[in-house]
């Protein structure tokens, strides 16, 4: 934790890095997911995601006098705040794709709802819009959750993954919000892994995602 | 001479690019027309904020408003006073017309897992309620899949949000 408190912004951006991060991630299952339904059902969050992360930088675009294309793909990857959690990459392996799911989206629930009772009004009233968006991507990764533990190997595999990412589940979320999520999941709470360091994941992930804007600086899309 | 009427007359010709059934009026997205001095201010809702289609519904209601002489500025609303409760009775006719099951009601809370796994959802070609949820999500981000084993036909189902 710095020890100067972050700004609207700061906390706008580690938002939208997220839902843009987690996005990319999610859209790796296009074309490839284990069967139709989901290729469909992760590229349709993924779109979601990425609508969403696109509200929230136009927000702090209007703040910091910038675009939020500038915001989502002018940055060098250390200026993103993302938090590992959405970093990672999983494909082919479902169980830690299911268990990121799972907990990312139960933390940004939690985060949401939140963000709901801002002072800062444009930021509340995006947050009302996100969330009834969002109920569809929780209610998906619950349905999976259950899904993969209502067997044995499914859920050894899943509870493992859940373990494993937990850390870094919390690393999403600031101060009371943290209980809040541990009292959701049903775990104790563990020292998080923080935003701010990245992972040797988003130096790639970053490459490509750029790739096409670095390749015509100054192009109108 | 444009008036607010007109503006709303324009606006009711411009189709959704994805659901061209339905005009941005049935949608219930133009949430407010304002005329003063040839100038048209038109404030526009989203409908899900990752819509590819949202550009393009915001271009075409400013040439439609151009259309009538006037200067157009869209601004979107970014905020949650769009439901699907908001699409007209007008524009769930079309919907089904064209094989889209309209949302259903938003109800108090927010939509939960086991009320789309209920039967209750009719569906747009039979009328039958024998009806199940095959995929929460669909080819937009507006849209669930169901399948009807009456006439044992896949459909798409708005979501309600």
């Amino acid at each position: 934790m710095s020890a100067q408190a972050p700004s609207r912004t700061d906390l706008l951006l580690a938002i939208a890095d997220d839902e843009l991060v987690v996005g990319w991630r999610n859209s790796e299952w296009t074309g490839i997911a284990p069967f139709l339904e989901e290729d469909v059902a992760f590229s349709s969050i993924a779109q979601g995601e990425i609508g969403h992360a696109r509200a929230f930088y136009e927000l702090a675009a209007t703040e910091l006098g910038t675009t939020a294309d500038a915001l989502a793909f002018d940055r060098r990857p250390d200026e993103y705040r993302c938090a590992p959690l959405v970093e990672l990459r999983f494909v082919p392996d479902w169980a830690r794709t299911i268990a990121r799911h799972y907990l990312y989206e139960t933390a940004d629930a939690i985060r949401i709802a939140g963000l709901k009772e801002s002072e800062w009004d444009e930021l509340a009233g995006l947050a009302a819009k996100v969330e009834r968006e969002e109920v569809y991507h929780l209610m998906h990764a619950q349905m999976w959750a259950d899904r993969l533990a209502a067997s044995t190997d499914g859920r050894r595999r899943f509870d493992e993954a859940v373990t494993e990412l937990w850390p870094y589940a919390l690393g999403l979320l600031e101060g009371e919000e943290r209980e809040r999520l541990a009292e959701t999941v049903g775990r104790e709470p563990v020292d998080a892994v923080e935003r701010g360091a990245h992972t040797d994941e988003l130096v790639p992930l970053w490459d490509e995602m750029t790739m096409v804007r670095r390749s015509a600086p100054g192009a109108e899309w | 001479m444009v008036t607010e009427a007109r503006v709303w007359e324009a606006l009711a010709e411009v189709a959704d690019p994805e659901i061209p059934v339905v005009s941005v009026v049935d949608l219930g997205v133009v949430r407010d027309v304002e005329v003063e001095d040839g100038h048209v201010r038109v404030a526009f809702t989203p409908t899900f904020l990752g819509c590819p289609a949202l550009e393009l519904m915001r271009e075409r209601m400013a040439d439609a408003v151009r259309g009538l002489g006037a200067e157009p500025r869209v601004d979107v609303v970014m905020d949650d006073s769009w439901s699907t409760d908001r699409i007209t009775p007008a524009g769930h006719e079309k919907l089904r017309e064209a094989g889209f099951a309209p949302p259903a009601p938003r109800g108090a809370g927010a939509p939960q897992l086991v009320q789309l796994q209920r039967g209750t959802f009719r569906c747009p070609y039979c009328a039958s309620t024998d009806t199940r949820l095959e995929n929460i999500f669909g080819p937009t981000p507006c849209r669930s899949i169901r399948y009807c084993a009456s006439c044992r036909q896949p459909f798409e189902q708005f979501k309600t949000i």
